[in-house]
């Protein structure tokens, strides 16, 4: 089992490695309907795909024998884990090793198969990009580090993946580089995830060397002392943000968006901003048994999946009305986690890859049909691209909560866990109230975004260039059949995931959950059928411009954070010329002053010399005579 | 006494006696007057007389940038010209013939050097890392007890493998290039490299100080001769500072003779101390520090660096940053530490304080900066501060963490200094603003290749730039006995916040040279070309090997410094 988990991690790692590598070696033929390299697309497909086909194997494998406890274990009781070597630092030791799981096993399914969709999609979004061949091989990295972050037995292995994850969003959101804000969106997202990431190993070095090893086993099995254990869980905290876009360090992911759509749907679905989530629910005994951890989790996703929810309300590019819906729909996630739920977070996890991805690919075959990100230039859309229409309704059905998409199951069990949370009062309380006003937000911004694109007049304009990093020519037709797919295939699990049921429905929370965002879904529709061609953002009123720019918070980072830094570099630099080398060339002119002096001794009048020798005779011989 | 250690050493000296032999009179009946005039340079650059009172100007970045703007002139870096640019003037033609032939021979003896250190490292038992192998030790100087004592274990193995791996990737990209003054350089390459393995090697406290001293000159010169625009002011910075610092060393060194009455290495490492005073200990370890801290360099004496950096040749960088750095951390790790262990702890807030100090301000400075081959040096700074910091903590994994981003740090940027220098040739300036950006698009090879190693700089996990960072911050985490743990995890939290910064200059930098829309008015030559390519390729798959199987290093490092340390495995 643990030999399919280690090729399970492999196989994308080696397909990416060729990819690079290989792909134009030799010329090589063009494939002449997708226009990038073949080499290239069977470096990319086959190695995800023969990851998939493992899981499956491996799923099946683990589902052998009884568990009990969380869904997932019950599920798939069988785990395994193993070790390639053991590394000695000097101090605590890291075991290379992988541990299979249950909840692996599940989360690996979710990143394998979006990955799949995320590659085959991609082959007709990237129809005749030079670049597929390193872009696609970036997604196979990405789908490998995520992979060693889901099987990994030992958190500093972990990190490895943790952090090549975050290089693969850099390199796949600077896709398009030509344009300096994609590079600059590039930049922020690494930045934001490694400060983050900072905390997250300062907390895996306070586990570890509390627990006298790296290994999550061990680490769970060691007896904490709690301070120790609220301190690194606080820590870990840091990273999670970061990874999984919480507040505060949420503010990379709306601009991620600069990417190509396929990795928007891939980090902004089923990997990246899910790892942060996984990880918690891996320590979740940790995390349970240090609360104010989970009143700060409970404070910072209260926070966020409001202030989420009205700003995606009022986005007009849709890429990111969903950017803001994924901040919000894991801060529900998080609001599970710190309510003392890792089943109902885990259960959003998968319901919400499932349509988030959706989403995403159906906005990416509406923007390729558009040319254009942004819902003011659609509308009416919903004769040209049927398939699309019908396929996104599911998803923001989903996203909303509306039954029977999978959305309405998910959302009900978190907003349960919530109501019944084990918190602090008064953290509790606002976790709750924001979860209930959020649905209402979510109902509304779904709504619009789903009347925006695809009902009222057509907006669309053909235009004559394509725009690099966003556009391709209006060609009315519905997406190629390699983006239809997948989006064929992501809308049954969209649409039926909840149905597994696995956490009993609350039949009462969730009828007061359905007419909350019955209610936000209808006072947009009022608006936007008073007059359909005007955005019926405009129900925010004086609050629609601090919503639109998500409350200030990139002015005000930039002002706190940025600008000093910059501002202490020009004086580091100033310093060093004149302070510390200053002290140098200062030395050095000392130097020469002084020999100028001693150098008026040495004028070549020998009387002076011999003035000086006597001198110095008669002051040995009084010396001799004074000290002898 | 092992043939295979004093081999490494004369391999290389018989090849400058080579080159010395290989004057041309075999080729020109009169080979004084011709080679002086075909040494003539082709640059004016060389012959201009050294610039009156070379003071350095405050700021050589800005003061150079203009320059490949506005001069049509190509720019006076002696080693941007490439071999297509020489007429085929019958002079400049014996001159490529003579160039070929001293880089022929300094390649193949550093190749030699390099299968030699590759059969030491096969030869080496892996089994007692720890222990001193291969030793040699012949009588040198009776009279003062000067011993020729080499020896080779866990921690200088690596280094001297390094050395060797540098020296002759330098001459394999000097091989596709013609220089000015071809045999001088390669014969300065060849000292260099004598001095830099001996220094690895030796095990006799004034035998070290003497390979110590050897590399000053070589280096002195290529800056002095081969550098950029100002070179004089830098390389006259380089020798005075490093000098002085010797000076310092030299003192510490005979601090611990009075002391003990014995230089030999391994005896005073096996004594831990014993025989010294705590107080000689504290002013030994101050002085020998302060030695070794000029050469690694630690903040605030670390201004030599960046001029020297930007002046020196590409070669000269890639040995500066890859070897000559190494020399200073080597010493911490072989001479100050095992020697001078109530020294160390005395010291070690301090050394910890200033390493990150350096980390900070290495990665400020280096956010700053407009030119590409002085953010790499600045850039240095900050990698030595985790090295430092490292040693500060005294416990193994520290010392693990600073050897393992020692030989990190010279991989990467060497290479660094590589591309840079590379980019420098094809552009004629390596000022970033004058270099536009679009670069990926322009010479999509070498752009690939500058990412690659910028990211393994800023310490990617699963590249060997990250052991070395992450494990100095864990040793941090929990200092050796005695030392103040709350100031060590302020330390830590400033290392980290310092891989924050790092990320950030490097992301930036990539923003600026890499991406964006290319200068299509700029000439820039062709992408990476196949000799670039030989060098290169070496030092990019040796930081993915260590990257993702960091054992490879630490189980050769770590029993010699539990050794070192004095504590049991």
């Amino acid at each position: 089992m643990i030999t399919i988990a280690a090729l399970i991690v492999l196989l994308p790692f080696l397909g990416a490695a060729g990819g690079l590598l290989l792909s134009r070696v030799g010329g090589g033929p063009i494939s002449a309907r997708a226009g990038v390299p073949t080499r290239a697309i069977w470096f990319a497909i086959l190695p995800t795909a023969g990851s998939a086909l493992l899981t499956v194997w491996l799923a099946v494998q683990a589902a052998k024998g009884d568990g009990t406890g969380a869904f997932w274990d019950s599920w798939f009781p069988a785990e395994a884990s193993g070790q390639l070597t053991v590394v000695d630092t000097g101090a605590v030791p890291i075991s290379v090793g992988l541990a299979v799981t249950g909840l692996s096993v599940l989360v690996g399914i979710l990143v394998v198969v979006v990955a799949l969709g995320v590659q085959v999609y991609s082959v007709g979004y990237l129809h005749g990009d030079s670049r597929y061949p390193s872009y696609s091989a970036f997604i196979s990295l990405f789908t490998s580090a995520m992979l060693l972050v889901v099987y990994s037995g030992d958190l500093l292995v972990l990190y490895v993946g943790w952090e090549v994850m975050g290089l693969c969003s850099y390199l796949l959101i600077g896709h398009w580089w030509e344009e300096k804000a994609n590079s600059r969106s590039a930049v922020k997202a690494f930045l934001v995830t490694r400060l983050g990431d900072v905390g997250f190993l300062f907390g895996i070095f306070t586990l570890g060397m509390a627990a006298k090893s790296f290994r999550i086993s061990d680490i769970l099995a060691a007896q904490l002392p709690t301070a120790t254990v609220v301190t690194a869980t606080l820590l870990l905290l840091a990273g999670v943000a970061g990874k999984s876009a919480q507040v505060p360090l949420h503010t990379w992911l709306p601009d991620a968006m600069a990417g190509p759509t396929p990795i928007s749907a891939l980090i902004h679905a089923a990997t990246m901003v899910a790892a942060g989530i996984f990880i918690v629910a891996r320590l979740y005994p940790l995390f349970l048994a240090a609360q104010p951890t989970r009143d700060v989790l409970a404070v910072s996703a209260a926070l966020g999946m409001l202030g989420a929810a009205l700003a995606a309300l009022a986005q007009d590019d849709l890429k990111r009305v969903l950017a803001y819906s994924t901040i919000s729909q894991l801060a529900y996630m998080a609001a599970a986690l710190a309510a003392g739920s890792d089943e109902a977070a885990i259960f959003h996890l998968t319901t919400h890859g499932a349509f988030k991805a959706l989403l995403f690919l159906c906005a990416g075959a509406v923007i390729h049909h558009v040319g254009s990100n942004l819902m003011s230039r659609m509308g009416g859309l919903r004769a040209a691209m049927p398939l699309t229409f019908v396929t996104m309704t599911i998803g923001f059905a989903a996203l909303m909560g509306l039954p029977p998409a999978s959305g309405f199951f998910s959302k009900d069990a978190v907003i349960a866990a919530v109501e019944h949370a084990r918190l602090t009062d008064a953290a509790q309380l606002l976790l709750y109230a924001s979860a209930l006003v959020t649905v209402g937000v979510t109902g509304a911004y779904a709504t619009r975004a789903w009347l925006r694109t695809f009902f009222g007049p057509t907006q669309v304009e053909a235009l004559p260039e394509p725009e690099p990093g966003t556009a391709h020519v209006f060609d009315g037709r519905e997406a190629p059949p390699s983006m239809l797919w997948p989006i064929g295939i992501l809308a049954i699990p969209a649409l039926a995931l909840g149905w597994t049921s696995v956490v009993e429905l609350d039949l009462g929370s969730a009828a007061i959950d359905l007419v909350i965002a019955l209610l936000g879904a209808g006072v947009v529709y009022a608006f936007w059928r008073s007059a359909p061609t005007r955005d019926p953002a405009r129900l925010l009123g004086p609050f629609y411009g601090p919503c639109a720019r998500a409350f200030y918070l990139d002015t005000v980072y930039a002002m706190v954070f940025v600008r000093p830094v910059l501002w202490l570099a020009q004086g580091v630099v100033h310093t060093d010329a004149t302070l510390v080398d200053g002290a140098v060339r200062g030395s050095g002119r000392a130097t020469l002053g002084l020999s100028r002096f001693v150098r008026l001794a040495q004028n070549g009048n020998a009387q002076l010399y011999v003035t000086g020798l006597l001198a110095g005779v008669l002051l040995i011989a009084v010396g001799a005579v004074v000290l002898g | 006494m092992n043939w295979l250690l004093i081999a490494l050493l004369a391999v290389p000296g018989l090849g400058t006696l080579a080159l010395l032999a290989g004057r041309p009179s075999t080729q020109t009946p009169a080979p004084a007057t011709a080679a002086s005039q075909i040494e003539q340079p082709p640059s004016p650059a060389l012959a201009e007389p050294p610039a009156p009172g070379t003071e350095p100007t405050p700021s050589p970045a800005l003061a150079e940038s203009p320059a490949p703007v506005t001069e049509p002139t190509p720019s006076p870096s002696l080693v941007a010209a490439p071999a297509s640019g020489i007429e085929p003037t019958p002079s400049s033609a014996r001159a490529s013939d003579r160039s070929r032939a001293a880089t022929r021979i300094g390649l193949v003896t550093s190749g030699l050097t390099l299968v030699l250190s590759i059969v030491l490292a096969a030869v080496f038992d892996y089994g007692s890392a720890g222990r001193m192998q291969l030793e040699t030790n012949l009588a040198w100087i009776p009279g003062l007890d000067l011993r020729f004592h080499l020896g080779v274990d866990g921690i200088s193995l690596p280094l001297v493998v390094l050395t060797a791996l540098l020296t002759f990737l330098c001459f394999g990209y000097l091989a596709g290039q013609t220089t000015p003054r071809p045999r001088a350089l390669a014969f300065a390459l060849l000292v260099l490299e004598i001095g830099m393995i001996g220094t690895f090697l030796a095990l006799d406290l004034l035998l070290f100080f003497v390979f110590f001293e050897v590399v000053l000159i070589p280096m002195y010169f290529v800056i002095a001769i081969w550098g950029g625009h100002d070179r004089r002011a830098a390389a006259i910075k380089f020798i005075l500072y490093t000098l002085l610092g010797s000076a310092v060393l030299l003192l510490g060194l005979l601090v611990i003779y009075a002391q003990t009455g014995t230089l030999d290495m391994v005896q005073l490492a096996a004594r831990h101390g014993a025989g010294i005073a705590r107080t000689p200990q504290i002013l030994a370890f101050l002085a020998i520090g302060l030695g070794l801290a000029v050469k690694t360099p630690m903040w605030p004496l670390h201004t030599w660096l960046p001029d020297a950096h930007t002046e020196a040749p590409t070669v000269g960088s890639v040995l500066l940053a890859g070897v000559l750095l190494k020399m200073g951390t080597y010493g911490f790790a072989r001479i100050a530490i095992p020697v001078l262990p109530e020294g160390a702890a005395a010291l070690a807030p301090w050394l910890g304080a200033f390493a990150v100090i350096g980390i900070i301000y290495g990665s400020l400075a280096c956010l700053a900066q407009r030119d590409l081959k002085r953010m790499i040096a600045y850039s240095s700074v900050g990698h030595m501060g985790f090295v430092l910091l490292g040693f500060a903590t005294l416990t193994p994994v520290g010392i693990n963490a600073a050897l393992f981003a020692n030989i990190a740090h010279g991989l990467i940027t060497g290479l660094l200094f590589f591309l840079a220098g590379a980019i420098k040739e094809r552009y004629g300036t390596a000022d970033m603003t004058a270099l536009g950006g679009g670069m990926l698009a322009r010479l999509p090879h070498l752009g690939s290749l500058l990412t690659f190693a910028c990211i393994a700089s800023l310490g990617l996990p699963g590249l060997a730039g990250f052991w070395g960072e992450m494990l100095a911050l864990l040793g941090a985490y929990q200092p050796g006995a005695g030392q103040s743990r709350p100031l060590f995890l302020v330390f830590m939290v400033c290392g980290g916040i310092g891989t924050v910064l790092t990320a950030a200059y490097f992301l930036v930098m990539l923003s600026r040279v890499t991406h964006g829309r290319p200068d299509e008015t700029l000439a820039v030559g062709v992408d990476v070309r196949p000799f670039e390519l030989a060098a290169w390729v070496p030092l990019v798959a040796l930081t993915l090997v260590f990257g993702l199987w960091p054992k490879g290093l630490l189980s050769l490092t770590a029993p010699a410094v539990h050794l070192i340390l004095g504590v049991g495995p």
